[in-house]
């Protein structure tokens, strides 16, 4: 940890400075070169703006029912013996390894068309890294210092929230992290299910004519750094500094 | 006082603590001995629950432990191990303030026991209070533990192996400085350890577990040298036992041979142990050693009065 601090500090800088840049970059580009005419019909301010929103509306929907379904069942996977949690992160993992369209497809499938369809399949794509690094962080705190915990008379909910949960707090703020950028890059698929979103920008060019295609990506892209980096910094204020938690 | 009262551990099939009858008065340290898997550390952990026994009462001062609240009876006891467990994200201040926050202390009270206490295990608190666990060393954070499990001031210490994974040479300060804290605060210590000497060193009396969960043998660390009970308490006490055990005697407490012939060329003060006079008694040429107490001549030793004095 010590030693990504400066290169951690120097990340709040460089990633909004990446995304302007990329903007101002895009916006040249569609300046100064010319574009068909059918174009406009995408490319336009309202339509944009509509598949942002709508994009981080999914978006944050989805990641939040995930983190908000995720977090406590990690709490409890990781007081719970193997039986329990084998089964568990078996399902969690086929939902992670059947390729998103897949999922997608199931949700449109069980579901139908539309945003629901495309929430539900992107909650259940999001689980996996928050409910596994929520487990894996609370697992992984020092057994000396549980110990301790308990023998100087901590109630066992002392313990979670006084102990466990901030000395685990990176490792379930990574999987916070991987999820959330996950579901920004995902969500561009609900575009096939009729979901919205940014990936309509990108379904509605052919590659010959890539700029719909070059705006919606380099949006998605900056989102999900946003959020990141965003997420980033509620990190930085919730988590303890501790300057070695291997070693103590 | 702790008394335990036929008590019983089992695993399984497997006997780690067989109907142990142990009283521990209050205000003294008893060493909890022996070889790895003995039950001394299952012993510990049942006083103050974090193992509750198969059978058999535990009693703190005649109330069993298993009818109090366990959260209650833990908070009243302090607890050091050797792993010392401290909050690595709390500052060493809020490390050692842990349980008056817990029992709801208010702020001055608890800044002004930090301070007491930092000081009383000798961490300046100007110098040690802001950091972190990480940036303190092995003996330094075992002293915060031990100021940890002081904090609101328990009548009772239970110690697990608190300076195994310690270097040898802090390991002996911090035992001379437990000793010192002992004068001063005069808990009831329950201390487990596997290393005799440790045990011998510290401890007003010593139990002696053998393998199989049993107690071998209870009592001073000096009867024990002298009057092992069995053979493997003999074996386990390893060899030089009298000569060990004169460090643990002092000439007060031993009859000396009277007066001073005029031979006598050496000087110990009364409050010597015998293994310092017997140091005196080789250095001398006539071996013959005389003691005083301040000025005051009080007899004189040799290597004879050591000798009636071992047995």
């Amino acid at each position: 940890m010590t030693n990504l601090a400066p290169l951690g500090r120097l990340r709040l800088v460089i990633v909004p400075v990446v995304v302007i840049a990329s903007l101002v970059a895009l916006y040249l580009y569609l300046q100064l070169t010319p574009g068909r005419v059918t174009d406009a019909y995408v490319l336009n301010s309202t339509y944009v703006r509509t598949r942002i929103l709508q994009h981080i509306e999914i978006t944050a929907i989805s990641f939040g029912l995930a983190a908000v379904i995720g977090l406590p069942v990690g709490v409890l996977l990781s007081q719970s013996g193997r039986f329990v949690s084998l089964p568990v992160f078996a399902i969690a993992n086929l939902g992670q390894a059947i390729p998103s369209i897949g999922i997608l497809a199931l949700g449109f499938t069980y579901i139908g068309l539309g945003v629901q369809g495309a929430i539900v399949a992107l909650v259940i794509y999001a689980l996996l890294p928050i409910m596994r690094n929520t487990v894996v962080g609370l697992q992984s705190v020092d057994p000396g210092v549980q110990e301790a915990a308990r023998g100087m008379g901590m109630t066992p909910m002392q313990i979670l929230f006084g102990v466990k949960l901030p000395l685990a707090s990176p490792v379930i703020f990574a999987g916070l992290r991987v999820s959330l950028v996950l579901v920004i890059g995902t969500a561009t698929l609900a575009n096939f299910i009729g979901g919205g979103g940014l990936g309509d920008l990108i379904a509605a060019s052919d590659f010959y004519h890539p700029r719909p295609i070059l705006v919606g990506a380099v949006l998605v892209s900056s989102l999900a750094l946003l959020a990141d980096w965003g997420l980033g910094l509620v990190e930085r204020s919730l988590t303890p500094r501790v300057e070695d938690i291997g070693r103590t | 006082m702790i008394t335990f009262t036929g008590v019983t551990k089992r695993y399984g099939d497997k006997v780690a603590v067989d109907n142990l009858d142990l009283t521990i008065r209050s205000g003294e340290a008893v060493m909890l001995v022996g070889p790895s898997g003995c039950g001394k550390t299952t012993t510990l952990k049942m006083i103050n629950r974090l193992i509750e026994p198969t059978g058999g009462v535990i009693a703190i001062d005649g109330v069993d432990t298993a009818t109090r609240d366990v959260t209650e009876l833990r908070r009243s006891i302090g607890y050091v191990i050797q792993q010392v467990g401290l909050f690595p994200h709390l500052t060493v201040s809020d490390n050692v303030a842990t349980v008056m926050k817990l029992v709801g202390w208010d702020r001055t009270r608890i800044r002004a026991r930090v301070t007491e206490l930092l000081e009383l295990v000798g961490l300046p608190p100007a110098e040690f209070s802001h950091r972190l666990p990480g940036e303190l060393s092995g003996g330094q954070q075992q002293r915060v533990g031990v100021a940890r499990a002081l904090a609101i001031d328990p009548l009772m210490l239970l110690m697990d192996e608190p300076f195994g994974a310690i270097d040898p040479i802090t390991r002996d300060r911090l035992q001379d400085e437990l000793l010192r804290l002992q004068r001063v605060v005069r808990k009831t210590i329950v201390f487990v350890t596997h290393d005799i000497d440790e045990a011998i060193k510290l401890g007003d009396r010593i139990a002696l577990f053998s393998q199989n969960g049993r107690l071998a043998q209870f009592s001073t660390p000096a009867e024990l040298l002298a009057r092992p009970a069995s053979k493997y308490v003999e074996e386990f006490l390893g060899g030089g036992r009298m000569v060990r055990r004169l460090s643990l005697v002092k000439l007060r407490d031993v009859p000396l041979a009277n007066g001073d012939n005029g031979t006598a060329d050496e000087v110990v003060p009364v409050d010597a142990t015998l293994r310092d006079a017997l140091d005196a008694v080789l250095r001398s040429r006539t071996g013959r050693v005389q003691v005083r107490d301040d000025e005051k001549v009080v007899g004189t030793v040799d290597a004879d009065t050591i000798r009636r004095a071992s047995q």
